[in-house]
């Protein structure tokens, strides 16, 4: 076999661990192996390494360690914070967005089986969401309004503090999907205005099966495991100690690295569209400076997005699509629909997602790639007229 | 292991029968570019043989793979036997498609029956 580069260019799926989280978490799985609730001292240097954890994400989202909740992914803090949120309150109405990732999207139709209502607000062309929109729906009986920080497909960034400022005129909280922004946009929780924040260790260069989820201090919620009483009650099970090592590590190298991780992917970024958008009707989608500054979401007039992204595959490229053919339920991404693109547009749609390690000489050779490709599969189809 | 057999990829990789045939004696559409699939075969017939046939698809691997494997197996057959290539006859020839790529991908069969009819109602 001919051994290919292999260029990754899918960051928003997931990230490689860091050597230095990698490092943090090693002494967790066999020296300092103890169970946190334990009283001998293998139990508390387990402890001390939660703590310090607790500590690192705290700081990087400039916080207070109790409020850091440790779960088991992005979408268990989705769950946490929307689920806890509704059972505590027992009824009411929930405002979220059309575009929300699947955890909160499922999550929402969940509580509408269960006797919740829930408003899926719209989202213009670009992929925003319209603060005006928020204060329209919200009601009476509003107990939470839920919209994501920065889409997972298109990289949009919503106006989160503009919304929770009109939430909180109405003492309603607000919780937001942070997955895709740590360490890629500054901010605090303060700044942002929510009472409710959730994020993951594997975006983030830290290791998979690891979240959390920020909760204002005095907000109660409901746990969805219930058992020893962990994480003060709202998350019982005995703590994933390596892993809660990993995510605290990669949060310190966020915090410390975002700077000049997003001077750096922003530059190749636009190099990348730039070039990617000489290939005659290729299209950007979503917002051109409200997006997250790793991602570049493309579409190409007559191509099905699944050939482009296997096409890239074979040259060591390894990107995302939105089309329906790639999904397990054959269906085009409910993102780009929202946004009101057609069927057809949706099937033509490409995502590449830069990391801290992309290099120029990388985008350089995806951007010789490229244009052949389309080329070919044009060339192919019954859709282009050249 | 990957979504695709080996067949399936070399055929997607290198797709036989490529293009238009300008001047078809039959030519057969199926498929929606809505769902993401859409694929033509052109073909030219001499003496109730397919003399050439070509095809252009809007499509996944498998849509692309599907529209290669059946102009390689038809060509050269007599039409009745043409008529006769399954969807499954196509999927067993590329060793197998996921499964769900069986229904909506799996189009090729029908496009070529659709332009041997076509093939047949101009004469």
């Amino acid at each position: 076999m001919i051994e290919v580069k292999r260029i990754y260019l899918d960051h928003a799926a997931t990230t490689p661990a860091d050597p230095q989280v990698v490092e943090a978490m090693q002494p967790y799985f066999s020296r300092r192996y103890g169970n946190p609730s334990s009283l001998h001292t293998l139990g508390a240097e387990a402890q001390e390494g939660l703590q310090k954890s607790r500590e690192q994400v705290a700081q990087m989202l400039g916080t207070e360690p109790q409020c850091i909740v440790f779960t088991g992914s992005g979408t268990e803090s989705d769950n946490l914070a929307i689920k806890g949120l509704a059972w505590h309150k027992k009824r009411g109405h929930v405002i979220t967005s059309g575009i929300e990732h699947p955890a909160v999207l499922e999550t929402c139709r969940h509580l509408e089986k269960n006797g919740f209502s829930v408003t899926y607000l719209p989202v213009d062309s670009q992929g925003l969401v319209n603060p005006e929109h928020v204060a329209q729906a919200i009601r009476e009986d509003t107990i939470l309004v839920s919209v994501m920080h920065a889409n997972n497909e298109i990289g949009t960034i919503q106006p989160v503090k503009e919304i929770a400022a009109i939430s909180h005129e109405h003492q309603v909280p607000v919780h937001t999907d942070a997955v895709q922004s740590v360490g890629k946009v500054p901010f605090t929780v303060d700044d942002l205005g929510v009472d409710l924040l959730s994020l993951s260790a594997h975006k983030i260069y830290g290791p998979k099966g690891v979240g959390a989820l920020y909760v204002r201090e005095g907000l109660k919620l409901q746990p969805l495991l219930h058992g020893g009483g962990h994480e003060k009650g709202l998350r019982s099970s005995t703590e994933n100690v390596p892993g809660i090592v990993g995510l605290g590590t990669a949060c310190e190298l966020a915090g410390q690295r975002r700077d000049r991780d997003i001077s750096h992917m922003r530059r190749l970024r636009d190099k990348l569209i730039a070039g990617a958008l000489e290939i005659p009707r290729a299209y950007l989608n979503g917002h051109l400076q409200k997006r997250l500054p790793n991602n570049a979401h493309l579409r190409f007039t007559a191509i099905e997005g699944e050939s482009l992204l296997l096409s890239l595959d074979e040259k060591g490229v390894a990107a995302s699509t939105g089309s329906a053919c790639s999904s397990k339920k054959l269906q085009a991404s409910h993102v780009l629909l929202a946004m009101g693109l057609t069927e057809v547009e949706a099937h033509g749609s490409l995502r590449l997602t830069l990391g801290r390690g992309t290099t120029e000489e990388e985008i350089d050779y995806v951007l010789d790639i490229l244009p052949p490709i389309v080329e070919k599969l044009r060339k192919m189809s019954p859709l282009w007229e050249a | 292991m990957s979504l695709y057999s080996e067949k399936v990829m070399e055929h997607f990789r290198n797709p036989r029968n490529m293009g238009e045939i300008e001047d078809a004696d039959g030519v057969g559409t199926v498929g929606n570019p809505v769902c993401g699939d859409l694929m033509t075969i052109y073909i030219t017939v001499k003496d109730d043989r397919l003399e050439d046939i070509k095809f252009k698809t809007f499509g996944c691997a498998a849509a692309i793979a599907t529209s290669s494997m059946i102009t390689e197996m038809a060509k050269g057959m007599q039409l009745e036997e043409a008529l006769r290539i399954s969807r499954d006859d196509v999927a067993q020839g590329l060793e197998g498609l996921p499964p769900i790529k069986m229904h909506c991908s799996n189009l090729a069969a029908e496009a070529l029956h659709k332009a041997i009819e076509d093939y047949r109602s101009r004469q």
